[in-house]
């Protein structure tokens, strides 16, 4: 320490606090944030182009027949895809309706009255292999289940039973934990005041938690929106306007699947409007759900 | 219904609201408290004082059978309200803990408005009155609490929005909401800073006069400022290496705190241990 003395003007001992970016660790410092840096821009690469890509070929696409006219014949001009996005609207509405009583049902049983027993803990099991099964899957089970028995046939129902089937995992599970972070001193104050299980459940617990459920529910119902697999064999597919949910019905997804592998330049100028309003449905469900997370009281 | 209920309370008061009969508490296999006798007399402040680990909140949520929510808990002997044990098989426990109230540890408002967090009680217990009844309620539990003047302008504002000391008030507001004969306290000063906590005991003197309190507390000047009587609770070790805790000595709080007959409760009062 005195060998500093007179060469520095301050204290020699608080020589050592100024920055010195060569030492070892500054510099390993440095090279790490960049690297970080790096990632990040490498992992930004594909969604900035994935959007820039179908903002551009399907930005030309927007026409306000878009959302009034039904798709043309092949090998005619103009058209819009009003009938898909209608029916996309529908099926993803039919499914909300399936899964969200269900889901959150479920999650009220997990979380409130299973008591942790063997019966919850299968439950939580398999509801995560749900969530991990391919979507096809779900589309193929309802396919047998509603439209081969003749049950309903290809209709707006099956397609949303298949879109529920998929829905279901993230909307139990998301419920289950917003339920889990509400405190238990929550419970036991309502149970203090007289209340019972249910009381407390349906008027205290449920309640705060549904800023987090409504998240969940805004995410699965994104998610679902943009599925084809599942709605290839069950909604099919119809160039009409909808016609009862016991029809066939066209949605975006499969507009897009349909449209963007024949051979006419107005069906696939169509299909690239699909994708961008597909992805605009998206965005805007997500942010919705950002918005509703903001109210969160735990 | 509220009042009707309160009549029949009225009419089968005793001179003790609790008399605990030989209770032995397990969890599981586990027994926490062993042998736990003594009676809890009308419109005093009873506090347990003890070690922590000692059973003292245990035993006191016994009292309301909020314990009932632990899936392992089990109790034998007596806990006689009114000469009724609360643990025969008839009893609804609900309705149990209707007339005997609970304030917690850490201010637990309901995350609704500071008017919803008194309304819900009187709510679910099936209030038939019109809305400026409830007003009414409303006012009288927030005033019993001595929290009206500050929040009267704001019922509409979220409970949360209040001070940790005012929360507080809010719960014991939320408490005799329900209008109870007994209102149990889980060490309702410890999360709070010294000057809440003197509010919350001239509150509990106030309270006194018109129901039985019985009080958890860690802090020994808080039982002489606001206690009538005291029990002090013990934790001895077991053969299996676990602790089980057992009430040591129960008398006036100027005995236990002048005069201790045990030599344990003598060395916890004077701070050799806890």
């Amino acid at each position: 320490m005195t060998s500093f003395r007179g060469t520095s003007p301050e204290s020699p001992s608080l020589a050592g606090l100024r920055k010195n970016s060569s030492r070892p660790r500054d510099v390993f410092n440095i090279i790490m944030t960049g690297l970080s840096v790096l990632c990040v821009v490498i992992t930004l690469i594909p969604l900035v182009l994935v959007l820039a890509f179908v903002t551009i070929q399907g930005a030309g696409s927007i026409t306000p027949a878009l959302f009034t006219e039904l798709p043309p014949p092949p090998g005619l001009e103009g058209g819009g895809i009003a009938n898909a996005i209608i029916g996309t609207l529908i099926v993803v509405a039919i499914a909300t309706l399936i899964s969200v009583p269900f889901g959150v049902m479920a999650a009220v049983y997990l979380s409130e009255f299973s008591k942790d027993g063997q019966v919850a803990r299968w439950v939580r099991f398999f509801t995560n292999v749900l969530s991990g099964v391919p979507s096809i899957i779900s589309g193929v089970f309802v396919y047998a289940l509603l439209v081969r028995t003749g049950l309903t046939g290809y209709s707006a129902v099956a397609g949303g039973v298949a879109l529920a089937v998929l829905m279901l995992p993230t909307i139990i599970r998301t419920t289950d934990e917003a339920l889990n972070i509400i405190p238990q001193e929550i419970r036991w104050a309502s149970i203090g005041v007289g209340a019972s299980r249910y009381q407390t459940v349906l008027q205290i617990v449920l309640p705060a938690a549904i800023p987090s459920i409504l998240t969940g529910v805004t995410l699965a119902i994104a998610r679902a929106a943009g599925e084809t697999a599942p709605l290839i064999f069950t909604a099919l597919f119809s160039s009409f306007w909808p016609n009862g949910i016991l029809q066939p019905i066209a949605t975006l997804s499969v507009l897009v699947y349909n449209f963007a592998i024949v051979p006419f330049e107005p069906q696939q100028e169509l299909a690239w409007a699909g994708s961008l309003i597909l992805v605009l449905l998206v965005l805007l469900t997500s942010i919705i759900a950002r918005v509703v997370t903001r109210q969160k009281t735990y | 219904m509220v009042e009707q209920v309160a009549a029949q309370t009225n009419q089968t008061k005793t001179s003790t609201v609790f008399k605990i009969e030989d209770c032995d508490i397990y969890y599981g296999s586990y027994k926490a408290v062993r042998d736990v006798s003594m009676e809890i007399p009308p419109n005093q402040i009873t506090s347990f004082i003890g070690p922590s680990g000692c059973g003292k909140s245990t035993i006191l949520r016994c009292l309301n059978r909020l314990n009932d929510l632990i899936e392992i808990f089990h109790l034998t002997g007596k806990i006689l309200y009114h000469g009724q044990n609360l643990y025969d098989s008839d009893i609804d426990p609900v309705e149990v803990r209707r007339r005997i109230g609970m304030v917690f540890q850490r201010p637990n408002p309901f995350p609704k408005t500071i008017y919803d967090n008194i309304a819900y009680g009187p709510r679910i217990n099936g209030f038939k009155g019109d809305t400026d009844e409830m007003d009414a309620l409303v006012e009288r539990s927030l005033k019993r609490a001595v929290l009206w003047d500050e929040v009267k302008d704001k019922l509409q504002e979220s409970g949360f929005s209040l001070s940790g000391g005012q929360q507080q008030r809010l719960c014991i507001a939320r408490a005799v909401a329900v209008d109870p004969e007994v209102v149990l306290m889980d060490e309702p000063c410890s999360a709070l800073d010294p000057i809440s906590t003197l509010k919350i005991e001239e509150l509990m003197m106030e309270l006194r006069e018109k129901y039985t309190i019985v009080i958890v507390t860690h802090n020994m000047q808080q039982a002489t400022r606001v206690a009538d009587k005291t029990a002090f609770f013990n934790a001895v070790p077991t053969e299996s290496g676990g602790k089980v805790g057992y009430l040591a000595e129960f008398n006036d709080t100027q005995e236990i705190f002048g005069n201790p007959k045990e030599t344990a409760t003598r060395d916890y009062v004077t701070g050799r241990f806890g």
